[in-house]
Protein backbone atom coordinates (compact mmCIF):
# COMPACT_ATOMS: atom_id res chain seq x y z
CA UNK A 1 0.00 0.00 0.00
CA UNK A 2 2.86 2.35 0.73
CA UNK A 3 4.15 2.28 -2.83
CA UNK A 4 0.66 2.95 -4.12
CA UNK A 5 0.28 6.01 -1.94
CA UNK A 6 3.36 7.39 -3.61
CA UNK A 7 1.96 6.32 -6.94
CA UNK A 8 -1.07 8.56 -6.58
CA UNK A 9 1.21 11.54 -6.06
CA UNK A 10 2.97 10.59 -9.27
CA UNK A 11 6.51 10.14 -7.97
CA UNK A 12 6.71 6.36 -7.62
CA UNK A 13 9.72 4.44 -8.77
CA UNK A 14 8.89 2.67 -12.05
CA UNK A 15 9.73 -0.88 -10.88
CA UNK A 16 7.21 -0.85 -8.02
CA UNK A 17 4.58 0.60 -10.32
CA UNK A 18 5.01 -2.24 -12.76
CA UNK A 19 5.18 -4.89 -10.08
CA UNK A 20 1.89 -3.93 -8.44
CA UNK A 21 -0.01 -3.16 -11.63
CA UNK A 22 -2.48 -5.97 -11.07
CA UNK A 23 -3.53 -4.78 -7.60
CA UNK A 24 -6.27 -2.30 -8.64
CA UNK A 25 -7.81 -4.90 -10.94
CA UNK A 26 -7.78 -7.51 -8.16
CA UNK A 27 -9.51 -5.03 -5.86
CA UNK A 28 -12.11 -4.17 -8.49
CA UNK A 29 -12.82 -7.66 -9.74
CA UNK A 30 -15.36 -9.05 -7.22
CA UNK A 31 -17.46 -5.89 -6.93
CA UNK A 32 -17.40 -5.05 -10.62
CA UNK A 33 -18.23 -8.64 -11.53
CA UNK A 34 -21.21 -8.48 -9.17
CA UNK A 35 -22.45 -5.27 -10.83
CA UNK A 36 -21.94 -6.66 -14.34
CA UNK A 37 -23.81 -9.89 -13.63
CA UNK A 38 -26.61 -8.45 -11.47
CA UNK A 39 -26.97 -4.94 -12.88
CA UNK A 40 -25.76 -4.78 -16.51
CA UNK A 41 -26.76 -8.28 -17.61
CA UNK A 42 -30.34 -7.83 -16.28
CA UNK A 43 -30.69 -4.77 -18.57
CA UNK A 44 -29.93 -7.08 -21.49
CA UNK A 45 -32.40 -9.73 -20.32
CA UNK A 46 -34.96 -6.97 -19.73
CA UNK A 47 -34.59 -5.75 -23.31
CA UNK A 48 -34.70 -9.33 -24.57
CA UNK A 49 -37.79 -10.15 -22.49
CA UNK A 50 -39.62 -7.16 -23.95
CA UNK A 51 -39.10 -8.52 -27.50
CA UNK A 52 -40.40 -12.01 -26.74
CA UNK A 53 -43.88 -13.39 -27.24
CA UNK A 54 -45.64 -16.14 -25.34
CA UNK A 55 -47.08 -16.66 -21.90
CA UNK A 56 -46.01 -17.78 -18.44
CA UNK A 57 -47.24 -21.37 -18.83
CA UNK A 58 -45.91 -22.21 -22.32
CA UNK A 59 -42.74 -20.15 -22.16
CA UNK A 60 -41.50 -17.33 -24.36
CA UNK A 61 -39.91 -17.16 -27.83
CA UNK A 62 -37.79 -14.28 -29.07
CA UNK A 63 -39.65 -12.68 -31.99
CA UNK A 64 -38.12 -9.17 -32.11
CA UNK A 65 -41.61 -7.84 -31.55
CA UNK A 66 -40.78 -4.13 -31.54
CA UNK A 67 -44.44 -3.15 -31.88
CA UNK A 68 -44.79 -3.85 -28.15
CA UNK A 69 -43.03 -0.51 -27.56
CA UNK A 70 -45.60 1.35 -29.64
CA UNK A 71 -48.44 -0.40 -27.80
CA UNK A 72 -46.87 0.25 -24.41
CA UNK A 73 -46.46 3.97 -25.10
CA UNK A 74 -49.92 4.29 -26.67
CA UNK A 75 -51.55 2.65 -23.71
CA UNK A 76 -49.55 4.11 -20.83
CA UNK A 77 -48.26 7.52 -21.94
CA UNK A 78 -50.49 9.32 -19.39
CA UNK A 79 -48.80 7.43 -16.55
CA UNK A 80 -45.35 8.25 -17.96
CA UNK A 81 -46.19 11.95 -18.27
CA UNK A 82 -47.78 11.99 -14.82
CA UNK A 83 -44.72 10.34 -13.22
CA UNK A 84 -42.33 12.88 -14.72
CA UNK A 85 -44.59 15.84 -13.89
CA UNK A 86 -45.03 14.72 -10.25
CA UNK A 87 -41.31 13.97 -9.91
CA UNK A 88 -40.44 17.34 -11.50
CA UNK A 89 -42.73 19.33 -9.19
CA UNK A 90 -41.54 17.36 -6.15
CA UNK A 91 -37.91 17.99 -7.11
CA UNK A 92 -38.55 21.74 -7.46
CA UNK A 93 -40.33 21.87 -4.10
CA UNK A 94 -37.61 19.79 -2.45
CA UNK A 95 -34.97 22.23 -3.77
CA UNK A 96 -36.94 25.19 -2.37
CA UNK A 97 -37.26 23.51 1.04
CA UNK A 98 -33.79 21.98 1.18
CA UNK A 99 -31.82 25.10 0.25
CA UNK A 100 -32.49 27.19 3.37
CA UNK A 101 -31.99 24.18 5.65
CA UNK A 102 -28.74 23.12 3.94
CA UNK A 103 -27.50 26.73 4.01
CA UNK A 104 -28.40 27.01 7.68
CA UNK A 105 -26.53 23.80 8.60
CA UNK A 106 -23.48 24.71 6.53
CA UNK A 107 -23.11 28.38 7.40
CA UNK A 108 -25.18 29.31 10.46
CA UNK A 109 -25.66 26.33 12.76
CA UNK A 110 -22.23 26.70 14.42
CA UNK A 111 -21.84 24.24 17.26
CA UNK A 112 -25.33 22.81 16.64
CA UNK A 113 -24.25 21.66 13.18
CA UNK A 114 -23.84 17.98 14.08
CA UNK A 115 -27.12 17.87 15.98
CA UNK A 116 -29.09 19.30 13.05
CA UNK A 117 -27.34 16.93 10.64
CA UNK A 118 -28.36 14.00 12.82
CA UNK A 119 -31.97 15.25 12.80
CA UNK A 120 -31.86 15.41 8.99
CA UNK A 121 -30.51 11.87 8.63
CA UNK A 122 -32.43 10.16 11.44
CA UNK A 123 -35.94 10.09 9.87
CA UNK A 124 -34.30 8.42 6.89
CA UNK A 125 -33.56 5.40 9.10
CA UNK A 126 -37.20 4.82 9.99
CA UNK A 127 -39.05 2.82 7.40
CA UNK A 128 -40.12 4.89 4.41
CA UNK A 129 -43.46 3.05 4.37
CA UNK A 130 -44.29 3.73 8.03
CA UNK A 131 -43.52 7.42 7.61
CA UNK A 132 -45.72 7.55 4.53
CA UNK A 133 -48.53 5.90 6.50
CA UNK A 134 -48.08 8.63 9.13
CA UNK A 135 -48.97 11.19 6.43
CA UNK A 136 -52.35 9.47 6.10
CA UNK A 137 -52.96 10.51 9.71
CA UNK A 138 -51.59 14.03 9.25
CA UNK A 139 -53.67 14.74 6.14
CA UNK A 140 -56.81 12.90 7.26
CA UNK A 141 -60.13 14.76 7.45
CA UNK A 142 -60.30 14.40 11.25
CA UNK A 143 -57.08 16.28 11.84
CA UNK A 144 -56.57 20.00 12.30
CA UNK A 145 -54.43 20.42 9.17
CA UNK A 146 -57.35 19.72 6.86
CA UNK A 147 -59.70 21.86 8.98
CA UNK A 148 -57.24 24.77 8.91
CA UNK A 149 -56.69 24.36 5.19
CA UNK A 150 -60.48 24.47 4.73
CA UNK A 151 -60.88 27.57 6.93
CA UNK A 152 -58.06 29.37 5.14
CA UNK A 153 -59.56 28.38 1.75
CA UNK A 154 -56.38 26.50 0.86
CA UNK A 155 -58.49 23.48 -0.05
CA UNK A 156 -60.59 25.67 -2.38
CA UNK A 157 -57.40 26.88 -4.04
CA UNK A 158 -56.02 23.33 -4.41
CA UNK A 159 -59.33 22.22 -5.87
CA UNK A 160 -59.38 25.15 -8.28
CA UNK A 161 -55.93 24.31 -9.63
CA UNK A 162 -56.93 20.65 -9.87
CA UNK A 163 -54.58 19.22 -7.25
CA UNK A 164 -57.45 17.88 -5.15
CA UNK A 165 -60.93 16.69 -6.14
CA UNK A 166 -62.90 17.79 -3.06
CA UNK A 167 -62.32 19.64 0.20
CA UNK A 168 -60.15 16.97 1.79
CA UNK A 169 -56.38 16.73 1.30
CA UNK A 170 -55.82 12.98 1.31
CA UNK A 171 -56.13 10.69 -1.73
CA UNK A 172 -55.25 13.44 -4.18
CA UNK A 173 -52.49 14.64 -6.48
CA UNK A 174 -51.60 17.15 -3.80
CA UNK A 175 -50.98 14.38 -1.24
CA UNK A 176 -48.88 12.34 -3.69
CA UNK A 177 -46.64 15.29 -4.64
CA UNK A 178 -46.31 16.28 -0.98
CA UNK A 179 -45.36 12.71 -0.09
CA UNK A 180 -42.75 12.52 -2.86
CA UNK A 181 -41.26 15.86 -1.76
CA UNK A 182 -41.12 14.69 1.85
CA UNK A 183 -39.67 11.25 1.18
CA UNK A 184 -36.80 12.35 -1.05
CA UNK A 185 -35.91 15.57 0.79
CA UNK A 186 -32.79 14.14 2.54
CA UNK A 187 -31.37 13.21 -0.89
CA UNK A 188 -31.58 16.91 -1.78
CA UNK A 189 -30.33 18.29 1.52
CA UNK A 190 -27.13 16.24 1.84
CA UNK A 191 -25.47 17.10 -1.53
CA UNK A 192 -26.55 20.75 -1.13
CA UNK A 193 -25.04 20.80 2.34
CA UNK A 194 -21.78 19.33 1.02
CA UNK A 195 -21.33 22.09 -1.55
CA UNK A 196 -22.54 24.91 0.71
CA UNK A 197 -20.15 23.81 3.43
CA UNK A 198 -17.23 24.33 1.08
CA UNK A 199 -18.44 27.87 0.37
CA UNK A 200 -16.06 30.36 1.95
CA UNK A 201 -18.14 32.80 4.08
CA UNK A 202 -15.62 35.51 3.27
CA UNK A 203 -16.91 35.52 -0.31
CA UNK A 204 -20.38 36.44 0.95
CA UNK A 205 -18.91 39.14 3.20
CA UNK A 206 -16.89 40.47 0.28
CA UNK A 207 -20.04 40.71 -1.85
CA UNK A 208 -21.73 42.65 0.96
CA UNK A 209 -18.73 44.97 1.29
CA UNK A 210 -18.97 45.65 -2.43
CA UNK A 211 -22.59 46.80 -1.93
CA UNK A 212 -24.35 43.74 -3.31
CA UNK A 213 -27.88 43.32 -1.95
CA UNK A 214 -28.60 39.97 -0.23
CA UNK A 215 -30.46 38.88 -3.35
CA UNK A 216 -27.56 39.88 -5.63
CA UNK A 217 -25.13 38.05 -3.34
CA UNK A 218 -27.26 34.95 -3.60
CA UNK A 219 -27.61 35.20 -7.41
CA UNK A 220 -23.98 36.00 -8.14
CA UNK A 221 -22.06 34.17 -5.39
CA UNK A 222 -23.93 31.56 -3.35
CA UNK A 223 -26.08 29.98 -6.08
CA UNK A 224 -23.34 29.53 -8.73
CA UNK A 225 -20.97 28.03 -6.15
CA UNK A 226 -23.62 25.61 -4.93
CA UNK A 227 -24.50 24.39 -8.44
CA UNK A 228 -22.70 21.02 -8.13
CA UNK A 229 -24.84 20.27 -5.07
CA UNK A 230 -27.97 21.46 -6.87
CA UNK A 231 -27.27 19.17 -9.82
CA UNK A 232 -26.49 16.14 -7.63
CA UNK A 233 -29.46 16.79 -5.34
CA UNK A 234 -31.99 17.26 -8.14
CA UNK A 235 -30.81 14.03 -9.81
CA UNK A 236 -30.93 12.04 -6.57
CA UNK A 237 -34.47 13.33 -5.97
CA UNK A 238 -35.92 13.22 -9.47
CA UNK A 239 -34.78 9.72 -10.46
CA UNK A 240 -36.18 7.76 -7.51
CA UNK A 241 -39.30 9.97 -7.43
CA UNK A 242 -40.09 9.25 -11.10
CA UNK A 243 -39.97 5.49 -10.52
CA UNK A 244 -41.71 5.53 -7.15
CA UNK A 245 -45.21 4.22 -6.67
CA UNK A 246 -45.43 3.91 -2.89
CA UNK A 247 -46.58 7.51 -2.42
CA UNK A 248 -49.02 7.28 -5.31
CA UNK A 249 -50.60 4.12 -3.91
CA UNK A 250 -50.69 5.09 -0.23
CA UNK A 251 -51.59 8.78 -0.56
CA UNK A 252 -53.27 9.01 -3.97
CA UNK A 253 -56.34 7.72 -5.77
CA UNK A 254 -57.01 5.80 -8.98
CA UNK A 255 -56.30 8.95 -10.99
CA UNK A 256 -52.76 9.36 -9.60
CA UNK A 257 -51.29 6.02 -10.77
CA UNK A 258 -47.61 6.40 -11.65
CA UNK A 259 -45.65 4.30 -14.14
CA UNK A 260 -43.83 2.34 -11.42
CA UNK A 261 -47.17 1.04 -10.24
CA UNK A 262 -48.08 -0.12 -13.76
CA UNK A 263 -44.73 -1.92 -14.19
CA UNK A 264 -45.10 -3.57 -10.78
CA UNK A 265 -48.66 -4.72 -11.50
CA UNK A 266 -47.89 -5.95 -15.05
CA UNK A 267 -44.94 -8.00 -13.79
CA UNK A 268 -46.34 -9.41 -10.58
CA UNK A 269 -50.12 -9.53 -10.99
CA UNK A 270 -51.03 -9.48 -14.68
CA UNK A 271 -47.88 -11.52 -15.50
CA UNK A 272 -47.60 -9.86 -18.92
CA UNK A 273 -43.79 -10.00 -18.88
CA UNK A 274 -43.07 -8.60 -22.38
CA UNK A 275 -45.28 -5.52 -21.87
CA UNK A 276 -43.94 -4.99 -18.35
CA UNK A 277 -40.34 -5.32 -19.57
CA UNK A 278 -41.01 -2.87 -22.42
CA UNK A 279 -42.48 -0.31 -19.99
CA UNK A 280 -39.53 -0.75 -17.65
CA UNK A 281 -37.05 -0.35 -20.52
CA UNK A 282 -38.81 2.79 -21.78
CA UNK A 283 -38.60 4.28 -18.28
CA UNK A 284 -34.87 3.52 -18.15
CA UNK A 285 -34.22 5.07 -21.59
CA UNK A 286 -36.24 8.20 -20.78
CA UNK A 287 -34.42 8.69 -17.47
CA UNK A 288 -30.99 8.17 -19.03
CA UNK A 289 -31.86 10.62 -21.82
CA UNK A 290 -33.14 13.27 -19.40
CA UNK A 291 -30.20 12.87 -17.05
CA UNK A 292 -27.60 13.20 -19.80
CA UNK A 293 -29.25 16.29 -21.31
CA UNK A 294 -29.58 17.84 -17.84
CA UNK A 295 -25.99 17.11 -16.79
CA UNK A 296 -24.69 18.53 -20.07
CA UNK A 297 -26.75 21.72 -19.74
CA UNK A 298 -25.89 22.15 -16.08
CA UNK A 299 -22.23 21.66 -17.00
CA UNK A 300 -22.26 24.46 -19.55
CA UNK A 301 -24.11 26.78 -17.19
CA UNK A 302 -21.41 26.20 -14.64
CA UNK A 303 -18.78 27.29 -17.17
CA UNK A 304 -20.56 30.56 -17.96
CA UNK B 1 -39.18 43.48 11.62
CA UNK B 2 -35.48 43.62 10.80
CA UNK B 3 -34.90 40.95 13.47
CA UNK B 4 -37.27 38.64 11.60
CA UNK B 5 -35.58 39.54 8.31
CA UNK B 6 -32.14 38.77 9.71
CA UNK B 7 -33.21 35.36 10.96
CA UNK B 8 -35.38 34.45 7.98
CA UNK B 9 -33.11 31.57 6.97
CA UNK B 10 -33.12 30.18 10.51
CA UNK B 11 -36.93 30.23 10.63
CA UNK B 12 -37.20 28.58 7.23
CA UNK B 13 -34.68 25.92 8.29
CA UNK B 14 -36.61 25.17 11.49
CA UNK B 15 -39.89 24.95 9.56
CA UNK B 16 -38.37 22.46 7.12
CA UNK B 17 -36.91 20.45 9.99
CA UNK B 18 -40.38 20.27 11.57
CA UNK B 19 -41.84 19.10 8.24
CA UNK B 20 -39.24 16.34 8.18
CA UNK B 21 -39.75 15.21 11.76
CA UNK B 22 -43.55 15.43 12.16
CA UNK B 23 -44.17 11.93 10.72
CA UNK B 24 -41.69 10.42 13.20
CA UNK B 25 -43.49 12.14 16.08
CA UNK B 26 -46.82 10.84 14.75
CA UNK B 27 -45.41 7.30 14.54
CA UNK B 28 -44.18 7.52 18.16
CA UNK B 29 -47.49 8.94 19.46
CA UNK B 30 -49.60 6.41 17.55
CA UNK B 31 -47.54 3.52 18.92
CA UNK B 32 -49.45 4.20 22.17
CA UNK B 33 -52.84 4.10 20.47
CA UNK B 34 -55.62 1.59 20.90
CA UNK B 35 -57.26 2.07 17.49
CA UNK B 36 -61.02 1.77 17.08
CA UNK B 37 -60.87 -0.10 13.76
CA UNK B 38 -58.31 -2.02 11.69
CA UNK B 39 -56.35 1.11 10.76
CA UNK B 40 -54.15 3.07 13.12
CA UNK B 41 -54.89 6.45 11.51
CA UNK B 42 -56.93 8.28 14.18
CA UNK B 43 -56.10 8.45 17.86
CA UNK B 44 -58.67 6.60 19.95
CA UNK B 45 -57.36 5.71 23.40
CA UNK B 46 -54.00 5.59 25.16
CA UNK B 47 -52.61 2.07 25.53
CA UNK B 48 -49.22 0.43 26.09
CA UNK B 49 -50.57 -2.88 24.77
CA UNK B 50 -48.44 -2.86 21.60
CA UNK B 51 -45.27 -1.93 23.49
CA UNK B 52 -45.66 -4.80 25.96
CA UNK B 53 -46.46 -7.22 23.13
CA UNK B 54 -44.45 -6.08 20.08
CA UNK B 55 -44.70 -9.45 18.35
CA UNK B 56 -48.46 -9.58 18.93
CA UNK B 57 -49.36 -9.11 15.27
CA UNK B 58 -49.08 -12.31 13.27
CA UNK B 59 -45.90 -12.59 11.20
CA UNK B 60 -44.49 -9.20 12.17
CA UNK B 61 -41.45 -10.40 14.10
CA UNK B 62 -40.64 -13.11 11.54
CA UNK B 63 -40.53 -10.40 8.86
CA UNK B 64 -38.44 -8.17 11.10
CA UNK B 65 -36.01 -11.03 11.71
CA UNK B 66 -35.67 -11.67 7.98
CA UNK B 67 -35.06 -7.97 7.28
CA UNK B 68 -32.39 -7.76 9.97
CA UNK B 69 -30.70 -10.91 8.66
CA UNK B 70 -30.78 -9.71 5.04
CA UNK B 71 -29.67 -6.23 6.12
CA UNK B 72 -26.65 -7.50 8.04
CA UNK B 73 -25.47 -9.98 5.38
CA UNK B 74 -26.10 -7.59 2.48
CA UNK B 75 -24.42 -4.63 4.17
CA UNK B 76 -21.36 -6.69 5.17
CA UNK B 77 -20.97 -8.08 1.65
CA UNK B 78 -21.61 -4.72 -0.01
CA UNK B 79 -19.16 -3.02 2.36
CA UNK B 80 -16.43 -5.52 1.51
CA UNK B 81 -16.99 -5.23 -2.24
CA UNK B 82 -17.48 -1.45 -2.14
CA UNK B 83 -14.46 -0.74 0.05
CA UNK B 84 -12.17 -2.65 -2.31
CA UNK B 85 -13.52 -0.69 -5.29
CA UNK B 86 -13.15 2.59 -3.38
CA UNK B 87 -9.50 1.83 -2.60
CA UNK B 88 -8.80 0.91 -6.21
CA UNK B 89 -10.38 4.18 -7.40
CA UNK B 90 -8.92 6.33 -4.65
CA UNK B 91 -5.37 5.00 -4.67
CA UNK B 92 -4.49 3.70 -8.12
CA UNK B 93 -4.34 4.91 -11.65
CA UNK B 94 -5.38 2.25 -14.10
CA UNK B 95 -6.97 1.82 -17.48
CA UNK B 96 -10.76 1.59 -17.36
CA UNK B 97 -11.10 4.09 -14.51
CA UNK B 98 -13.82 6.20 -16.11
CA UNK B 99 -15.75 3.10 -17.19
CA UNK B 100 -15.60 1.89 -13.59
CA UNK B 101 -16.84 5.24 -12.32
CA UNK B 102 -19.73 5.11 -14.77
CA UNK B 103 -20.63 1.57 -13.69
CA UNK B 104 -20.64 2.70 -10.05
CA UNK B 105 -22.81 5.73 -10.86
CA UNK B 106 -25.39 3.88 -12.97
CA UNK B 107 -27.19 1.91 -10.22
CA UNK B 108 -27.71 5.16 -8.29
CA UNK B 109 -29.21 6.78 -11.40
CA UNK B 110 -31.59 3.92 -12.20
CA UNK B 111 -35.12 3.85 -10.76
CA UNK B 112 -35.62 0.99 -8.33
CA UNK B 113 -38.54 -0.37 -10.30
CA UNK B 114 -36.25 -0.83 -13.34
CA UNK B 115 -33.53 -2.55 -11.28
CA UNK B 116 -36.02 -4.86 -9.58
CA UNK B 117 -37.85 -5.83 -12.74
CA UNK B 118 -34.69 -6.34 -14.81
CA UNK B 119 -33.25 -8.59 -12.12
CA UNK B 120 -36.52 -10.53 -12.17
CA UNK B 121 -36.13 -11.15 -15.93
CA UNK B 122 -32.56 -12.39 -15.35
CA UNK B 123 -33.68 -14.75 -12.60
CA UNK B 124 -36.57 -15.98 -14.76
CA UNK B 125 -34.19 -16.73 -17.61
CA UNK B 126 -31.63 -18.47 -15.41
CA UNK B 127 -34.29 -20.29 -13.40
CA UNK B 128 -33.15 -18.76 -10.10
CA UNK B 129 -36.07 -19.11 -7.67
CA UNK B 130 -37.32 -15.99 -5.93
CA UNK B 131 -36.78 -15.82 -2.20
CA UNK B 132 -34.09 -15.00 0.30
CA UNK B 133 -31.07 -15.65 -1.95
CA UNK B 134 -32.55 -13.54 -4.75
CA UNK B 135 -33.28 -10.73 -2.28
CA UNK B 136 -29.70 -10.87 -0.95
CA UNK B 137 -28.20 -10.73 -4.45
CA UNK B 138 -30.36 -7.70 -5.27
CA UNK B 139 -29.59 -5.87 -2.02
CA UNK B 140 -25.83 -6.35 -2.33
CA UNK B 141 -26.07 -5.04 -5.92
CA UNK B 142 -27.82 -1.75 -5.10
CA UNK B 143 -25.82 -1.11 -1.90
CA UNK B 144 -22.32 -1.44 -3.43
CA UNK B 145 -22.35 1.96 -5.18
CA UNK B 146 -23.37 3.84 -2.04
CA UNK B 147 -20.56 2.19 -0.06
CA UNK B 148 -18.06 3.13 -2.80
CA UNK B 149 -19.16 6.79 -2.63
CA UNK B 150 -18.92 6.91 1.18
CA UNK B 151 -15.54 5.18 1.43
CA UNK B 152 -14.01 7.01 -1.55
CA UNK B 153 -14.82 10.36 0.05
CA UNK B 154 -12.85 9.29 3.15
CA UNK B 155 -9.94 7.73 1.25
CA UNK B 156 -9.53 10.96 -0.71
CA UNK B 157 -8.91 12.91 2.52
CA UNK B 158 -6.20 10.55 3.83
CA UNK B 159 -2.67 11.88 3.83
CA UNK B 160 -0.41 9.53 1.81
CA UNK B 161 2.53 10.77 3.94
CA UNK B 162 1.26 8.74 6.90
CA UNK B 163 1.58 5.55 4.88
CA UNK B 164 5.00 6.58 3.62
CA UNK B 165 6.05 7.21 7.22
CA UNK B 166 4.91 3.72 8.20
CA UNK B 167 6.95 2.25 5.35
CA UNK B 168 9.99 4.32 6.33
CA UNK B 169 9.68 2.94 9.85
CA UNK B 170 9.97 -0.57 8.45
CA UNK B 171 6.34 -1.66 8.14
CA UNK B 172 5.64 -4.02 5.25
CA UNK B 173 2.68 -3.21 2.94
CA UNK B 174 0.31 -5.52 4.84
CA UNK B 175 1.23 -4.01 8.20
CA UNK B 176 0.90 -0.50 6.78
CA UNK B 177 -2.53 -1.30 5.44
CA UNK B 178 -3.81 -2.97 8.62
CA UNK B 179 -2.26 -0.56 11.13
CA UNK B 180 -2.42 2.76 9.30
CA UNK B 181 -4.66 2.86 6.24
CA UNK B 182 -7.58 0.79 7.50
CA UNK B 183 -7.98 2.58 10.86
CA UNK B 184 -7.83 5.93 9.08
CA UNK B 185 -10.46 4.87 6.54
CA UNK B 186 -12.67 3.26 9.22
CA UNK B 187 -15.12 6.17 9.67
CA UNK B 188 -15.87 6.13 5.93
CA UNK B 189 -16.27 2.35 5.93
CA UNK B 190 -18.57 2.52 8.96
CA UNK B 191 -20.66 5.23 7.31
CA UNK B 192 -20.90 3.16 4.14
CA UNK B 193 -21.92 0.04 6.06
CA UNK B 194 -24.57 1.96 8.01
CA UNK B 195 -25.95 3.48 4.83
CA UNK B 196 -26.02 0.04 3.15
CA UNK B 197 -27.84 -1.46 6.11
CA UNK B 198 -30.48 1.25 6.15
CA UNK B 199 -31.00 1.03 2.37
CA UNK B 200 -31.36 -2.74 2.56
CA UNK B 201 -33.59 -2.70 5.63
CA UNK B 202 -35.90 -0.10 4.09
CA UNK B 203 -36.17 -1.40 0.55
CA UNK B 204 -39.60 -2.38 -0.67
CA UNK B 205 -39.71 -1.91 -4.44
CA UNK B 206 -36.73 -4.07 -5.49
CA UNK B 207 -37.37 -6.67 -2.79
CA UNK B 208 -40.97 -7.10 -3.91
CA UNK B 209 -39.78 -8.21 -7.37
CA UNK B 210 -37.53 -10.92 -5.93
CA UNK B 211 -39.40 -12.16 -2.87
CA UNK B 212 -41.46 -15.30 -2.52
CA UNK B 213 -44.49 -15.80 -0.22
CA UNK B 214 -42.19 -17.45 2.33
CA UNK B 215 -39.72 -14.54 2.38
CA UNK B 216 -41.68 -11.54 3.60
CA UNK B 217 -39.38 -8.70 4.69
CA UNK B 218 -40.50 -6.04 7.15
CA UNK B 219 -41.29 -3.38 4.50
CA UNK B 220 -43.30 -6.01 2.60
CA UNK B 221 -45.18 -6.80 5.79
CA UNK B 222 -45.99 -3.11 6.27
CA UNK B 223 -47.09 -2.80 2.64
CA UNK B 224 -49.40 -5.79 3.01
CA UNK B 225 -50.71 -4.40 6.28
CA UNK B 226 -51.46 -1.03 4.67
CA UNK B 227 -54.08 -2.80 2.56
CA UNK B 228 -55.54 -5.08 5.25
CA UNK B 229 -55.27 -2.93 8.37
CA UNK B 230 -52.15 -1.68 10.13
CA UNK B 231 -51.34 -3.24 13.52
CA UNK B 232 -50.05 -0.82 16.17
CA UNK B 233 -46.94 -3.01 16.50
CA UNK B 234 -45.74 -1.59 13.16
CA UNK B 235 -45.60 1.86 14.81
CA UNK B 236 -43.78 0.43 17.84
CA UNK B 237 -41.08 -1.06 15.62
CA UNK B 238 -40.90 2.19 13.62
CA UNK B 239 -40.32 4.14 16.84
CA UNK B 240 -37.66 1.72 18.10
CA UNK B 241 -35.85 1.96 14.74
CA UNK B 242 -35.91 5.77 14.91
CA UNK B 243 -34.50 5.81 18.45
CA UNK B 244 -31.84 3.21 17.62
CA UNK B 245 -30.79 5.22 14.56
CA UNK B 246 -30.55 8.38 16.68
CA UNK B 247 -28.36 6.57 19.23
CA UNK B 248 -26.11 4.98 16.60
CA UNK B 249 -25.61 8.21 14.65
CA UNK B 250 -25.05 10.32 17.78
CA UNK B 251 -22.54 7.82 19.16
CA UNK B 252 -20.71 7.94 15.83
CA UNK B 253 -20.64 11.74 15.98
CA UNK B 254 -19.36 11.67 19.58
CA UNK B 255 -16.58 9.22 18.75
CA UNK B 256 -15.43 11.26 15.76
CA UNK B 257 -15.51 14.58 17.63
CA UNK B 258 -13.54 13.06 20.53
CA UNK B 259 -11.03 11.70 18.04
CA UNK B 260 -10.68 15.11 16.42
CA UNK B 261 -10.08 16.68 19.82
CA UNK B 262 -7.37 14.14 20.58
CA UNK B 263 -5.66 14.83 17.27
CA UNK B 264 -5.83 18.57 17.90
Amino acid sequence: MAETAVLSTGSAAPPSRRRRNWVPYALLLPGILWLIVFFVLPMVTLASQSLQEGNVDDGYVFTANFSIYVDALKQYWPQFVRSFVYAGIATGLALLLAYPLAYFIAQKAGRHKNLVLVLVIAPFFTSFLIRTLAWRTILSDDWFITTWAQNLHITDFLQAVGLTDNDSLLNSQFAVIMGLTYNFLPFMILPLYTSLERLDPRLIEAAGDLYASPWQTFRKVTWPLSLPGVVAGTLLTFIPAAGDFINARLLGNTQTTMIGSVIDAQFLRVLDYPLAAALSFILLILIVAMVSVYVRRAGTEELL
Amino acid sequence: MSWIKRHLITFAAIAVLIYMLVPNVIVAVFSFNDPAGKYNYTFNEFSTEAWTNPCGAQGICESLGLSLQVGVIASLAATALGTMIAFALGRYRFRGRSATNLLIFMPMATPEVVMGSSLLTLFLMLGVPSGRTAILIAHIMFCVSFVVVAVKARVATLDPKLEEAAADLGANPTQTFLRVTLPLAAPGIAAGALLAFSLSFDDYIITNFNASPSSITFPMYVWGASARGVPVQVYVIGTIMFLLALIVVMTGQLISSRRNRQVA
